[in-house]
């Protein structure tokens, strides 16, 4: 069974002036324990794409389904990571009262043991009792993960989420990103702007047009499952599978509506 | 640099009340002030005076926290109340507590349970008004993650809009503190017959312009409101920590 | 019609409330809880006689004035502490006791020194001065150091820098200082009024109480209200057109304005 099928999915959003199509038919399944990048041009509506998703909007058109469940409302075995950790962590929480944050279910000690799981898998086993905002920005990102993992979710949306961190911790929170992955097994839809991180992190990758956005087209990345920041982005592959996301994205027709 | 500041104060109070820039009977000298401020935190009258004056402050507050979060959340997150009841509310707010006093006085008495109410009154529009505009404030993303994890409607409440909210409820907390003390005073001072610093200073004023008394009791109430502002900043700092303006982000 | 219901949705509840409030009022018939209706007539009777001239003018002559004083010493006193860290370190503790001193406390100092006839007006200028002061000097503080390189680099004269700079970004919290003092001038009009004045609102509602007359208290408290609305309302109008600028107010700026 497919983890999730995107089905015909639109949304438009009505405004006081005029309605705006953000994304429109949009077509698409993930198979359990795949990572799959969407990249799409600025503002094409890949964040209305993760919010019907997460049942957080409840899309105009088509349909989400979860595991074969369709998906009404906030699913309860989802979990999100967000672009901007600064806002989506809670300030008033330590990082260990973070990560806990979603494990409400779980008894005391299932919920502490859990959250010293995810923050040792993110490397972060020395700082739980810190509050976010003493530490930098990468590391809350990583946070942030640790949270969206200790909750062991069937599907991680994670929007953007390396996108407000320097180029150096970029590249360790792709290597972290992957390395969790392949231990926890876990299915991961992520959205980027950037082609070279879609390529480097994704086995396959959605490349979306202009809003409104659709599927246009729906890439193999034959990297195999180590990567490795220096060979694999010099490789003949990733090289010639950007050079084919950077194509497919300048001529990415925008539709007239 | 501070001590030097409180030090000039002193020494221009001084000079001023003894070369008579002032009329020295009634300005008196620091030196005379002073040692009637540790002389009168002795008296067990004086101190009755004080406790009641505190403890009716304290009172006030406890009921005003009491009402005005719970009608604070309810205004801020539901949106068809707070249109509906807000025009009361702006209606309400403005009348000054202290021009209830004359009848409160007549109605209720001049017993504690009058300065009570009337500083309820006062200490609750801070609080109300604090609570409602945090709960406007709150990050739509905190919101939203705590969603996108499950979280329902009363669980966000409790969970996020709760703990977010917090750090400006206990400002409000903080400005009705002075706010329920000036009523409590005032009405102590209007009506006399409850026991309080406010009568106290007020009989010292007509009872022979017994001047040493009157300044020091303003000065031990100056200090009380002091006392209590630097209790609950610290308080605010170590609860709320994270709250705090961080440098680098100014 | 969309209007119209919005305008029923917010005054609906309003309405009820000084309806039950006749019809309670009217039932019980108690002393001092008056209904609306009489009230408003004891408002017209009062409002309309000589007090308007003998006792309300003048208690908002007292109010507005002080609160200028008051306003005009802040703002000036403000900025300078708040670009000199001697002063501020010096000044800072005494200013901190001052202000915290209940300023009803101050009407039986200024009763004693200046007489209870004259009291008034330095009770209001000496207890409204604090917030002005203390919000002015934390605007004046907070000027972000680009703006003061930013002077530094064009050599700004020390007029130009306090006027031009340090006062427009400190305007948002001076604002904000200028409506809590609104309202603690208001208080304290009332309360030395109240205490020993020979006109005035506060000394007409003392006169109510001493008269036993429940409709006039109640209008003079009524009245009272609607002068701390209209002012209030007049400054946050002036405020907004001051501030056009201004992106929007700060949380803080709008939480520091309730007090009262």
């Amino acid at each position: 069974m497919k983890m999730l099928e995107v089905r015909g999915l639109g949304h438009t959003y009505r405004g006081k002036d005029g309605t705006h199509t953000a994304i429109d038919g949009l077509e698409f399944t993930v198979d359990p324990g795949e990572l799959v990048c969407v990249v799409g041009p600025s503002g094409c509506g890949k964040s209305t794409l993760l919010r019907t998703i997460s049942g957080l909007i409840k899309p105009t058109r088509g349909s989400v389904s979860l595991h074969g469940n369709p998906v009404d409302g906030v699913p309860s075995d989802l979990s999100v990571v967000f672009q901007d950790y600064s806002r989506s962590l809670f300030p008033w929480l330590s990082v260990t009262k973070n990560v806990e944050f979603p494990l409400r279910k779980l008894t005391r000690r299932n919920r502490t043991t859990r959250a010293a799981e995810a923050l040792a898998a993110v490397g972060l086993d020395g700082a739980g009792r810190k509050y976010p905002w003493q530490l930098s920005g990468g590391m809350q990102q990583r946070v942030a993960i640790a949270r969206a993992l200790a909750y062991r979710p069937s599907l991680l949306l994670m929007d953007e989420p390396f996108a407000s961190v320097d180029a150096q911790t970029r590249f360790e929170l792709e290597d972290l990103l992957l390395r969790v992955r392949r231990e926890q097994d876990t299915t991961v839809l992520l959205v980027t702007h950037d082609i070279d991180e879609s390529v480097y992190l994704g086995d396959r990758v959605l490349v979306l047009s202009k809003s409104p956005a659709t599927v246009v087209a729906d890439l193999d990345v034959p990297l195999g499952q180590h990567r490795d920041q220096i060979t694999t982005r010099s490789s003949d592959a990733f090289v010639d599978l950007r050079a084919r996301v950077a194509g497919l994205l300048t001529s990415a027709p925008a539709r007239v509506r | 640099m501070s001590l030097i500041g409180l030090a000039c104060f002193f020494a221009v109070w001084e000079v001023a009340s003894r070369t008579d820039l002032v009329p020295g009977y009634y300005l008196r000298p620091p030196s005379a002030v002073l040692p009637r401020v540790v002389t009168l935190l002795g008296e067990t009258g004086f101190q009755r005076a004080l406790v009641a004056t505190v403890l009716a402050t304290l009172i006030a507050l406890g009921i005003a926290i009491a009402v005005a979060v719970p009608a604070g959340l309810v205004l801020g997150s539901v949106p068809p109340v707070r249109h509906a009841v807000m025009t009361l509310v702006e209606f309400l707010r403005p009348i000054p507590s202290v021009a209830l006093i004359p009848l409160a006085v007549v109605t209720i008495g001049t017993g504690p349970d009058t300065k009570i109410v009337l500083a309820v009154f006062g200490a609750l529009w801070p609080i109300l008004f604090n609570t409602m505009y945090a709960l406007d404030e709150i990050d739509p993303l905190h919101t939203e993650t705590a969603r996108a994890f499950g979280t329902g409607g009363f669980g966000v409440l409790r969970r996020v809009a709760l703990p977010s909210a917090a750090p400006f409820v206990f400002t409000g907390v903080r400005l009705s503190f002075a706010i329920a003390l000036a009523v409590v005073v005032s009405t102590e001072l209007f009506s006399g017959g409850t026991v309080g610093i406010g009568q106290f200073v007020l009989e010292a004023s007509a009872g022979g312009l017994n001047m040493d008394d009157v300044l020091a009791g303003t000065v031990i109430a100056g200090l009380v409101g002091l006392g209590a502002n630097f209790g609950l900043e610290w308080l605010h700092r170590r609860l709320f920590a994270w709250s705090l303006p961080r440098g680098g982000e100014r | 019609m969309n209007r119209l219901l919005r305008f029923a949705h917010r005054w609906i509840v309003f309405a009820v409330a000084v309806v039950v409030w006749e019809l309670l009022t009217r039932a019980a018939a108690h002393p001092y809880f008056s209904p609306p209706s009489t009230i408003a007539e004891a408002a017209v009777r009062l409002w309309s006689s000589d007090s308007l001239t003998e006792d309300i003018v003048p208690g908002i002559g007292r109010l507005l004035l002080g609160w200028a004083v008051a306003a005009v010493i802040g703002v000036v006193l403000g900025v300078l502490l708040g670009r000199s860290n001697t002063a501020r370190l010096a000044l800072g503790p005494v200013f901190n006791f001052l202000r915290s001193i209940p300023p009803p406390l101050l009407v039986p100092f200024f009763a004693a020194t200046v007489g209870i006839t004259r009291m008034q007006l330095p009770v209001i200028i000496f207890g409204a001065v604090w917030p002005v002061l203390l919000n002015t000097v934390d605007g004046a503080r907070g000027v972000d150091s680009t703006k003061v390189d930013t002077a530094r680099v064009f050599k700004l004269s020390r007029a130009q820098w306090l006027l031009g700079v340090v006062l427009p970004s400190a305007l948002p919290k001076v604002f904000a200082g200028l409506r809590l003092s609104l309202s603690m001038s208001l208080i304290l009009m009332v309360i030395s009024e109240l205490v020993g004045s020979l006109n005035g609102i506060g000394y007409q509602l003392a006169l109510a109480k001493d008269n036993y007359d429940a409709p006039g208290m109640w209008a003079w408290i009524v009245l009272l209200g609607v002068l701390g609305y209209l002012f209030n309302s007049l400054l946050l109008l002036l405020e907004r057109r001051a501030l056009a600028w201004q992106p929007r107010h700060s949380l803080e700026a709008r939480a520091l304005a309730t007090g009262g």
